[in-house]
């Protein structure tokens, strides 16, 4: 157990510290321009790190340690760590893994550069928890694919300019094994899109409608029939990222700051005796969110193995912060049901906001109970329920 | 950076369960249990044996010089065989108090016998952790005055016994003036019990500060009963998962159902970062003094609670011979009860962590 850090890694704190200094006015948000500050970030090797210099990127060496510093340090300076989104987080490192050369070449650097957005097209209205199942039609016809279906729960489909997309190409093959993984341009005709309203009162998705869609046959990832491998290679990579222990603390610490503001029959929340404990028992929770986060830090940089600690921080972490952001809306009781342009507002409706996006979060990426059934077979090896006999 | 357990901590986990599974498992507890006898003495002796009875005590006085996080990884062990052995008090809390309070004499007297095993010191601060009953304890000139309830590793041969001042003192188990009042819990495992202190002649332990060293032996004692239901938590889930998958109802593997796998996913997936949890504040207390009182708040209170919930789950998932005696699960059962109450139940515990943050009135 050594939590310090060596003197090389101090050192390269350091130097993400002085970057910052350097150049925070050319921030997004402090003046600055995205796209320009995501260029200047690549440079400098703070996004878009190991990813080769051939394809955009800066082409530096994997070191988990170096990625956390510079998360750590730019979310410490509260300034932007760069572009985000489907295209950069799940698709660059898909091409990477399977793309072709050509691919590699023609999508990776505009994705990096922000000068390409991507939406991911897999769920479907009767293909949720059970993704194989997805319908949506891909017929290859002479030099290219027909798509026809519709696809749901497409977040920036309206923004995107490319969809990377899960199509069922052959349609006799079991259903794992029938699937593509297509990458097109979403101002091909006879794509519409439709934005869906959630609880939030916000249209944080879309559903997209494919009529006689034509796709060049070459814009495949992978083989025919390969798309489901394709894409839980990057499944992994969003169950994690749904659950940051790191934003939680900042979250919690902004639940103590709304109890030692807030007041209830003129003393401060913070001093009544049964809150406060379940101020403390939420904490203790993300504590041990955090332990486990570091455990798994420290597993991937010394290539070892901590599956089950991996597996529970999708349920434990959208659960908790649910949790966490209806407790805060109990603290501002009548208050806490402001939402929305109206006066008395706190923290912008953010509680309410966050409370009912994470039950989405708690649904989304995998259910809370989809997340069981992984952690009762894979983690602790329960068997899995037999299939029904076909009708 | 490194967030793990080194090679050597395995291997001394694995030889404590190696060593505890030979004693007989659950049969030793269930014999136990059920005899007369209030001490294990083969047990105890096979613990000084490992070096378990001196895991913190310093090599020159003839302990082994390890760390409080390797204290925890024991006390794991200890809770994932229920076994009727002393450790928090003897082997941690009262070498922390000699160490931090006590005087060269007093060290060079004391911890070669707790090391050895020899001497059992049982600790007496649930006075100063949450007094029941109008339990406390005065010292007047020189001698003791009052009552202590619920002695850690209480079947002992020496006390060590907090004043309301929060000073420390010595007490032999054979003063004169003093009473011992064997209580009845739960969980036949650990014997506790009352002292009355009726001008009890005690040597105080005044080489430090004693308010820090009570503060030390509460931190790490929490910590200690942490990692006991983190190990009786873990047992108790695998046993449900392991009953699960032989058990067969309606023609097939109660595992195989959703409702059955649920109940052990979120055990698990409540457990799982409980083990981070405690090898931080085990951590802590060795190195993060800062964090050290309010994670060990934390680790006590969350791991009662989800010990709570994992030994009333597990014993649901075995159906009714969950109930029974048969497969004696309730050994676990009683002793995550019993470290749930001991040295301050969650509700008080995280009273104090907000406490010790600035956050109370």
């Amino acid at each position: 157990m050594d939590l310090s850090y060596s003197a090389e890694y101090e050192a390269f704190r350091a130097e993400v510290r002085g970057f910052l200094e350097t150049h925070r006015s050319q921030a997004p948000g402090q003046g600055g321009n995205g796209l320009t500050w995501q260029k200047l970030l690549i440079e400098n090797g703070y996004a878009a790190r190991t990813i080769p210099r051939e394809y955009g990127g800066y082409g530096g060496e994997p070191d988990i340690l170096k990625s956390r510093i510079i998360a750590e340090e730019f979310a410490g300076a509260q300034l932007s760590p760069g572009l985000g989104g489907q295209g950069i987080s799940m698709l660059v490192p898909t091409l990477l893994e399977v793309g072709s050369e050509d691919q590699k070449r023609q999508f990776i650097g505009p994705t990096l550069r922000g000068e390409l957005l991507w939406c991911q097209g897999y769920s479907e209205p009767n293909a949720g928890s059970d993704l194989a199942a997805l319908a949506t039609k891909g017929v290859l016809e002479g030099d290219h694919w027909m798509i026809n279906g519709q696809k749901i729960w497409t977040s920036t489909a309206h923004l995107a300019d490319w969809i990377f997309c899960l199509v069922r190409t052959e349609p006799d093959a079991p259903k794992h094994e029938g699937i593509s993984f297509l990458l097109f341009d979403m101002k091909t005709p006879g794509i519409e899109i439709r934005p869906l309203v959630d609880m939030t009162g916000a249209a944080n998705f879309n559903e997209v409608f494919f009529t006689d869609v034509r796709v060049p046959a070459h814009q495949i990832v992978g083989r025919r029939g390969e798309g489901w491998k394709v894409a839980n290679a990057i499944l992994r990579h969003e169950r994690g990222s749904l659950a940051d222990p790191n934003v939680m603390q900042s979250r919690l610490n902004a639940l103590i700051d709304l109890m030692k503001a807030e007041t209830l029959d003129g003393s401060r929340v913070i001093d009544n005796p049964i809150y406060r404990d379940r101020l403390m028992a939420i904490q203790g929770r993300v504590q041990a969110l955090r332990c486990n986060d570091l455990r798994l830090l420290s597993a991937a940089v010394n290539r070892q193995s901590a599956p089950l600690a991996g597996m529970v921080v999708k349920l434990q972490g959208t659960e908790l912060r649910h949790e966490l952001e209806g407790f805060a809306i109990d603290v501002m009781g009548e208050l806490g049901l402001l939402y929305g342009d109206t006066p008395r507002l706190r923290g912008g409706g953010s509680w309410q906001r966050d409370y009912m996006y994470f039950l989405g979060l708690i649904i989304g990426g995998g259910t809370s109970q989809i997340q069981k059934n992984i952690i009762a077979e894979r983690g602790l090896d329960m068997p899995r329920e037999p299939k029904l006999a076909k009708a | 950076m490194e967030f793990g357990l080194s090679e050597e901590q395995v291997m001394l986990q694995d030889a404590l369960a190696r060593f505890l599974a030979g004693t007989g498992g659950l049969d030793r507890t269930r014999a136990f249990a059920g005899g007369r006898d209030r001490r294990a003495p083969d047990v105890l002796q096979g613990l000084a044996e490992l070096g378990v009875t001196g895991l913190i005590i310093p090599e020159v006085h003839g302990g082994v010089g390890l760390s409080l996080l390797d204290a925890a990884l024991a006390a794991e062990q200890l809770g994932r065989f229920v076994a009727p052995a002393p450790f928090a008090a003897t082997a941690v809390m009262a070498p922390l108090a000699l160490l931090k309070a006590g005087d060269a004499g007093q060290q060079a007297t004391w911890l070669p016998k707790l090391a050895s095993g020899a001497t059992v010191a049982g600790v007496a601060l649930s006075e100063v952790t949450g007094p029941r009953d109008g339990a406390g304890v005065e010292a007047r000139d020189g001698k003791l005055h009052g009552r202590a309830q619920f002695v850690v590793d209480y079947e002992a041969d020496l006390y060590i016994v907090a004043d309301r001042a929060r000073g420390l003192h010595l007490v032999a188990a054979d003063a004169p003036g003093l009473t011992r009042t064997d209580f009845r819990t739960i969980d036949a495992t650990r014997p506790t019990g009352e002292l009355v202190l009726d001008g009890v002649p005690a040597e105080p332990l005044k080489a430090g500060d004693g308010p820090a060293a009570v503060r030390a032996m509460i931190d790490a004692g929490r910590v200690m009963l942490a990692a006991d239901t983190l190990g009786a938590a873990q047992e108790m889930l695998d046993q449900a998962v392991a009953y699960a998958k032989g058990r067969v109802q309606f023609g097939r593997s109660i595992a195989t159902f959703q409702a059955v796998k649920h109940m052990c996913a979120e055990m698990a997936a409540s457990l799982e970062p409980c083990r981070s949890l405690v090898w931080y504040a085990g951590h802590a207390l060795d190195h993060l003094p800062e964090e050290a009182p309010v994670m060990a708040c934390h680790a006590k209170a969350h791991l009662s609670e989800v010990g709570t919930f994992v030994a009333r789950t597990a014993t649901e998932v075995h159906g009714g011979m969950g109930f029974t005696d048969l497969v004696g699960l309730h050994y676990w059962f009683k002793r995550i009860g019993f470290n749930r109450q001991v040295l301050g139940g969650p509700q008080a515990v995280r009273a104090e962590a907000a406490a010790l943050q600035g956050l109370a009135a």
